[in-house]
C-alpha cells in the first residue's frame, strides 16, 4: 500500500531524477535506518554475547586471561561434579514448585479480583507491589523476616504455641529450600494474577449466561468455560514464570548465596560463583549455556500453546 | 472568554474519546454471574480469601517499614515491645543511610542509569516497532520473531561474556556498562509492547499525511507517536522499573562504591561481616522500593491497560 503512495507521488519530483531512484528504493533502505539503532545495541550486547558464551564454553578462559580451545573439557568436568548435579536438581525442583504453585495461588487470586469488588483499580496497584519493587529489595525483607534468631513468624508461632522453638529457616537445608521457593512465590503471584486477570476480562460474558441458562454450576463454568478460554495466556504466562524462575539469581545470592551445604545453589548463581568471584570464566559460561536447551523447551512449549489459540478462537485474530 | 470554554471542552472530550478507543469498556469488568452469588457465601468465597492474600503480600512491606522506623533496642527485644508495633518511631537509620553511607550516590546512579538506559530503548524500540510494524520491509515478520526471542534470553547466561565485552570495551565500573548492556533487555520488550500498540493505530492516519507530502520520520513523529502516548507512557515505566530493578549486571560489572546502584550497594556495602545492621538495611530496601512504587501508584491503569492490550494480541 505504502508504495503506490510513494509512486502517485513521484512525479512531483521528477525534475529531479536522482531523488526519484532514491525514493523507489527508499523502503528498503529507511527500514535499515530504522533499525539500525536497536540492530547495532542488539547485535553487539546480545547476539555477540550470546556466541562469546559458547565459545567461553569450550575453553579455560579465567579472569585476566583468554582461553584456549579445550573441547568439551568443561562439560567432562561439570558430568562428575556432584554440586552441579545438585544445583541442577535444586533448579527444577524450584522452578517445579514454585511455578505450581505461584499458578495455583496466582489464578485464585485473579478469580477473586474479577469479581465486582470495591476500590477495584487501588486493590491492583496494591497487589501489584510484590512484583515492581526491586527483587534484591524484597529478599532483605524475608531475610529478616527468616532471621534465625528474631524471625516473626517464628516469635508468633511460639507465642501462639503452636511451636516450642525457633525454626532455623535459612540454616537448615530443606528448610532454606522451602523459604527460598516461598519468597519466590510471593513474588511471582501478582505477575500471574495480573495478567490472567487480563485474560478473564476479555472472555465475553454472553459465554457465561449461556452456560448459566444451560443450568452450569461454578465448577463446570469455571471447567468449561473459563479455563479453556484462558488457555493460550496461561501457556504465555507460565512460560514466562517458568523461564524466570528456571534462570533465579537475585533472590538466591541475597538469602543463602546458595548455602547451606549448596542446598540452594541453582545454576545461575553456581555460574555466578564459578565465574565471577571464583575467576573460572570458562567453566561458568560452560554452566551458563547447559540452562540454554532447558530454556529452549519452555519457548516451544510457548510457541506451540501460541499456535494453539489461532484455531482455539475459530481464526479470528 | 466562552470561545475558551468550548476550545477547552473540546480538547477535553478529544481526550476522553482517545482514552476510550483505547480502553473499552462496552462490556462491564468482572464476571456477570455475580449476582447469582449470595453476600454471606461471597465474603467466604471472595473477602476473606481476598484479605488473606492482601495480608500475605503487603505484611513484608509492613515489616520494612515498621523495622525501619525502630531503634536498636526495640529492634532486638521482642519481651519488652511488641514486635508489630513501633513504640517510639525514630527516623536514625534513614539519617544514617543518608548521612554516613554512599546511599545518595547509589540512588543517584540507578536514577541516571535507569532514565538514560530506558530513554535509549525507547528510542530504539520506536525506530525499530515502526519499521517492522509499517514499513513491513522484507523480514520484517522474522526480525519481529527475532526480537521477541531476544526478550527471552535471561540475563543469567549472559553476564559472564559481557563482563569480557565491557572489560574489553574500556567500560568496566562507569555508568556507561549499565547504560549500554540494560537495553539488551529493555529494546526486546519496549518492541514488542509498541508493535502491538502501533497496530491498534489505523493505517489510513499515515495514509493522509502521506499524500499532504509528509516524511516518514514526519509521520511518526507528528501522527504516530501523538497517538501512542499511554503505549510510550506504559513502555517507559516497564523499561524504567526493569533497569531499576536489575542486579547481575550491576554486580559484575562495578565494582566501586560511588558507581554502584541501590540493590547492589545495599547488598555489598551495607554487610559488613557477620554484623548485619537490620535497621539501616531495611530503611535502605524501603528507600529503594519507593520511587517505583510511587511512579506505578500514579501510572497503574495504563499498566493494567497495557497489559490486556498485550495479552488480548
Amino acid at each position: 500500500m505504502a508504495v503506490d503512495v510513494n509512486q502517485r507521488r513521484a512525479p512531483a519530483a521528477i525534475e529531479q531524477p536522482g531523488r526519484l531512484k532514491r525514493l523507489s528504493r527508499s523502503k528498503g533502505m529507511m527500514s535499515l535506518w530504522f533499525m539500525m539503532p536497536a540492530a547495532t545495541i542488539l547485535l553487539l550486547f546480545l547476539a555477540y554475547p550470546l556466541g562469546l558464551g559458547v565459545w567461553l564454553g569450550f575453553t579455560d578462559a579465567k579472569i585476566g586471561r583468554s582461553g584456549v580451545f579445550i573441547g568439551l573439557e568443561n562439560y567432562a568436568w561439570l558430568f562428575d561434579d556432584p554440586v552441579f548435579w545438585l544445583a541442577v536438581f535444586n533448579t527444577f525442583l524450584y522452578t517445579v514448585v514454585a511455578s505450581i504453585v505461584k499458578f495455583g495461588l496466582g489464578l485464585w487470586l485473579a478469580l477473586i479480583l474479577n469479581h465486582h469488588l470495591p476500590f477495584k483499580a487501588i486493590l491492583r496497584a496494591v497487589v501489584l507491589l510484590p512484583w515492581i519493587v526491586p527483587t534484591v529489595l524484597s529478599a532483605i525483607a524475608f531475610w529478616w523476616i527468616y532471621d534465625a534468631q528474631f524471625s516473626i513468624i517464628s516469635w508468633t508461632l511460639v507465642k501462639l504455641g503452636i511451636l516450642t522453638e525457633y525454626i532455623d529457616f535459612l540454616g537448615d537445608p530443606a528448610n532454606a529450600r522451602a523459604s527460598v521457593i516461598a519468597a519466590n512465590i510471593w513474588r511471582g503471584i501478582p505477575f500471574v494474577a495480573i495478567t490472567l486477570l487480563a485474560g478473564l476480562q476479555t472472555i465475553p460474558q454472553s459465554l457465561y449466561e449461556a452456560a448459566v441458562i444451560d443450568g452450569a454450576s461454578p465448577w463446570q463454568r469455571f471447567r468449561y468455560v473459563t479455563f479453556p478460554m484462558l488457555t493460550p495466556i496461561i501457556a504465555v504466562v507460565m512460560t514466562f514464570s517458568v523461564l524466570f524462575t528456571f534462570t533465579d539469581f537475585q533472590l538466591i545470592y541475597v538469602l543463602t548465596r546458595g548455602g547451606p551445604l549448596n542446598a540452594t545453589h541453582l545454576m545461575a548463581t553456581l555460574s555466578f560463583q564459578r565465574a565471577i568471584p571464583g575467576g573460572q570464566l570458562g567453566e561458568g559460561a560452560a554452566i551458563a549455556v547447559s540452562m540454554i536447551p532447558f530454556l529452549l523447551a519452555a519457548i516451544l512449549f510457548s510457541y506451540f500453546g501460541l499456535q494453539r489459540r489461532r484455531w482455539q478462537q475459530g481464526g479470528s485474530d | 472568554m466562552a470561545i475558551d470554554e468550548e476550545e477547552r471542552l473540546t480538547r477535553a472530550s478529544a481526550r476522553f474519546w482517545k482514552w476510550g478507543r483505547q480502553n473499552p469498556k462496552s462490556e462491564p469488568e468482572g464476571a456477570s454471574t455475580d449476582y447469582l452469588i449470595s453476600m454471606p457465601r461471597k465474603v467466604v468465597t471472595v473477602y476473606i480469601p481476598l484479605l488473606i492474600f492482601l495480608f500475605v503480600l503487603l505484611f513484608p512491606f509492613y515489616w520494612m517499614t515498621i523495622t525501619t522506623l525502630k531503634s536498636n533496642e526495640e529492634l532486638y527485644d521482642y519481651e519488652n515491645y511488641s514486635p508489630f508495633w513501633v513504640a517510639k518511631p525514630t527516623l536514625d537509620n534513614i539519617y544514617k543511610l543518608f548521612f554516613e553511607t554512599s546511599y545518595p550516590l547509589w540512588l543517584w546512579n540507578t536514577m541516571l542509569v535507569s532514565v538514560v538506559a530506558t530513554f535509549l530503548s525507547l528510542v530504539c524500540a520506536v525506530c525499530a516497532a515502526y519499521a517492522i510494524e509499517r514499513l513491513r520491509f522484507k523480514g520484517a515478520r522474522l526480525t519481529g520473531m527475532a526480537i521477541f526471542l531476544a526478550y527471552l534470553v535471561p540475563p543469567s547466561i549472559l553476564f559472564i561474556p559481557l563482563a569480557l565485552i565491557v572489560f574489553n570495551y574500556g567500560l568496566f565500573d562507569t555508568p556507561f556498562a549499565l547504560i549500554l548492556t540494560y537495553p539488551t533487555f529493555l529494546i526486546p520488550f519496549c518492541t514488542w509492547l509498541l508493535m502491538g500498540y502501533f497496530r491498534s493505530i489505523p493505517y489510513e492516519l499515515e495514509e493522509c499525511a502521506l499524500i499532504d507530502g509528509a516524511s516518514r520520520f514526519q509521520i511518526l513523529v507528528k501522527i504516530l507517536l501523538p497517538l501512542s502516548i499511554p503505549g510510550l507512557i506504559s513502555a517507559g515505566i516497564f523499561a524504567f522499573t526493569l533497569s531499576w530493578n536489575e542486579f547481575i549486571y550491576a554486580l559484575t560489572f562495578i565494582s566501586s562504591s560511588e558507581n554502584k546502584t541501590v540493590p547492589v550497594g545495599v547488598i555489598t556495602e551495607l554487610v559488613e561481616g557477620d554484623v548485619y545492621h537490620w535497621g539501616s538495611l531495611m530503611a535502605g530496601a524501603l528507600m529503594g522500593s519507593l520511587p517505583v512504587a510511587i511512579l506505578y501508584s500514579f501510572f497503574v491503569e495504563h499498566y493494567v491497560s497495557s497489559m490486556t492490550g498485550a495479552v488480548k494480541e
